[in-house]
């Protein structure tokens, strides 16, 4: 049985204020692989999987909306399967491998399911972005050539508020039609798109996490 | 929001499991998927002092056929029932992958649990349903021992189970197959618990008669309810279309679903009866390939054969958008 670790508290912000009087439990080791990266940190244990990458790994590409399992904008994949990082513990991630929106582009470079989201209008506001392309990503792993039909379906799992359904589609279609590989960085030949065009991922430095920084508000 | 604040233990067997619960108390609970009961703590409605997450628990996570039966482990995922692929089980509890596509949204099916869906208890649930239908055997474990309880006895109201704090829900026991199976359902959204289910698994005799009848449903009581006046009427009758909505009507007669935020319980009679009607048709289909011998499984679709069909597409049966 795991014990809670003396290991020096990793303090994230507290976001509400919290009527309990008792003290906050000790922090639980964590060690995942974050996009590739190996990371230990302990974290406390209340902290979900999305707040913890947003605020102690420094990756803000990762949204949050409702915070109950409905709109799936925190879409990550966890072992490759999509997961809701809003309805998952930091501590339940402990070992496992997670993938987020940070992970797509390469070296600037948008990879093939950005590139289409960006040519088909398939964001407006772009909150959801990151979700979709998550949720398209683990699709086109498993089905390079999903049909239209999969695709809809797959994409069910995640609202837009501006509601670009269609082309969010239509996207995604087009990456699964072109045969292009998905999650392949340089699959299809492009000018070097600056950082900050990235859909679904908000202007960071994500190579050097800033503990404790809280990158979203 | 976040959760308020808990202590957290993460036991290496079931054995450790129940001792901390037992050891935390009354307001300690189990954390399998987590896709429900982190809702609830997001929300702030419940403030658990400790949980007791089971992800190194090893050895709940199976599906082995036992004899005839299927013995399913707590911590199997949906998306595992969902992507079953052992031949046998597919025939013989076809209805459990297929149901898996109605539960949530891929990212929830790659989390949430069969047990956690049974120990949840929730009225519209599709497990919950199946293991009333299929006369399931829910086991749980203390550290006084195990015992098992019949699932028609394990829910006792919304949310509530016959599980006591200090248990755990290790397994479910499906004693027999059920090829004919089927379950159909109506929600508002696809991906969302449905407003009613309803189930049914029809056996036949060698001349077409039915021989015995079970049907179930969820959404319209504080727990999923068996039809006994239709599964007892149905028996030894020809199953033509008037004898199925004859029996759906009167399963519905038998209820009395109260009215909730969304519908009022007269709504929801009348979507049984439909459903009911559907669930009846789609097992019967099935008895049918069946007995000549084909058996695609996959091309059988419950409620496609529906007449009674209140015509509006909203029905979340995503087998058919596969
Ligand atoms: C967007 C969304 C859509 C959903 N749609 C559906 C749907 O259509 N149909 C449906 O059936 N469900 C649906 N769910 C719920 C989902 O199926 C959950 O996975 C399930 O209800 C609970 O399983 P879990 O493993 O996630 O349990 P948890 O959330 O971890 O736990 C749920 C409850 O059960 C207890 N518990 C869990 N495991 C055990 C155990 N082994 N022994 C004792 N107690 C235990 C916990 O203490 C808690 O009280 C949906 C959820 C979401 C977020
Ligand atoms: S924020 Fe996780 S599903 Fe909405
Ligand atoms: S682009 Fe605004 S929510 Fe989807």
């Amino acid at each position: 049985m795991t014990a809670p670790s003396d290991t020096a508290p990793e303090r994230l912000p507290d976001l509400v204020s919290d009527v309990a009087s008792e003290p906050e439990p000790a922090p639980i080791p964590v060690e995942v692989t974050v996009n590739g990266d190996p990371r230990a940190l302990s974290v406390e244990a209340r902290r979900s999987l999305a707040d913890v990458l947003n605020r102690a790994l420094g990756l803000p590409g990762t949204q949050v909306g409702c915070e109950l399992g409905a709109c799936g904008t925190c879409t990550v994949l966890v072992n490759g399967e999509p997961a809701r990082a809003c309805l998952m513990l930091a501590v339940q991630a402990d070992g496992t491998e997670v993938e987020t929106v940070e992970s797509l582009a390469r070296d600037g470079r948008l990879n093939a399911l950005q590139k289409a989201f960006s040519e088909k209008y398939a964001l407006q506001c772009g909150f959801c972005t990151p979700g979709f392309l998550m949720l398209a990503t683990a699709l086109l792993r498993k089905e390079p050539d999903a049909s239209r039909e999969r695709i809809r379906e797959s994409v069910s799992a995640n609202l837009c508020r501006c509601g670009g359904y269609s082309q969010i589609i239509d996207a995604i279609e087009s990456v699964a039609t072109a045969g292009a590989d998905a999650t392949a960085g340089d699959a299809i030949p492009g000018d070097a798109v600056p950082r900050d065009a990235t859909p679904g991922a908000e202007p960071t430095t994500a190579a050097e996490p800033t503990p404790g920084t809280d990158a979203r508000s | 929001m976040k959760p308020a604040r808990f202590a957290y233990f993460q036991p290496d067997s079931v054995d450790e499991a129940v001792a901390c619960l037992r050891e935390n108390g009354g307001e300690a609970r189990v954390l399998a998927g987590g896709q429900s009961l982190l809702v609830l703590m997001n929300r702030r409605q419940i403030r658990p002092t400790a949980l007791v997450d089971l992800k190194r628990v090893r050895g709940l996570d199976y599906l082995v056929r036992d004899g005839e039966g299927l013995r399913i482990g707590a911590l199997t995922r949906h998306i595992d029932i969902e992507n079953a692929d052992d031949p046998q089980i597919r025939t013989a509890f076809g209805v459990l992958p297929e149901s898996a596509r109605l539960i949530g949204h891929l990212p929830i099916r790659t989390r949430g649990t069969f047990g956690g869906s049974i120990a949840y208890a929730d009225p519209r649930a599709e497990w919950c349903l199946l293991a009333v239908l299929l006369d399931a055997e829910v086991v749980v474990v203390s550290e006084d021992g195990s015992r098992t309880v019949p699932a028609k006895d394990f829910f006792t109201g919304a949310h509530q189970s016959a599980a006591r704090w200090d248990e755990i829900v290790a397994e479910v026991r499906f004693p027999h197959p059920a090829p004919n199976a089927a379950l159909v359902e109506f929600g508002i959204q696809q991906g969302d618990l449905p407003v009613v289910a309803a189930s049914a698994a029809v056996d036949l005799d060698a001349r077409g008669r039915i021989a015995s009848a079970r049907i179930a449903l969820g959404g319209v009581a504080d727990r999923p309810v068996r039809a006994n006046g239709a599964e007892k009427a149905a028996v030894g009758s020809v199953p033509d279309g008037r004898l199925l909505d004859h029996l759906a009507q009167l399963a519905s007669k038998e209820l009395d679903p109260p009215a909730d935020p969304r519908t009022d319980g007269h709504d929801r009679k009348e979507l049984a009866t439909v459903l009911v009607a559907r669930a009846l048709r789609a097992s019967i289909a099935r008895g049918a390939t069946a007995g000549t011998g084909a058996t695609p499984r996959t091309g059988a679709t419950p409620g496609t054969s529906a007449t009674a069909g209140t015509g509006r597409q909203a029905d979340h049966q995503k087998a058919e958008d596969r």
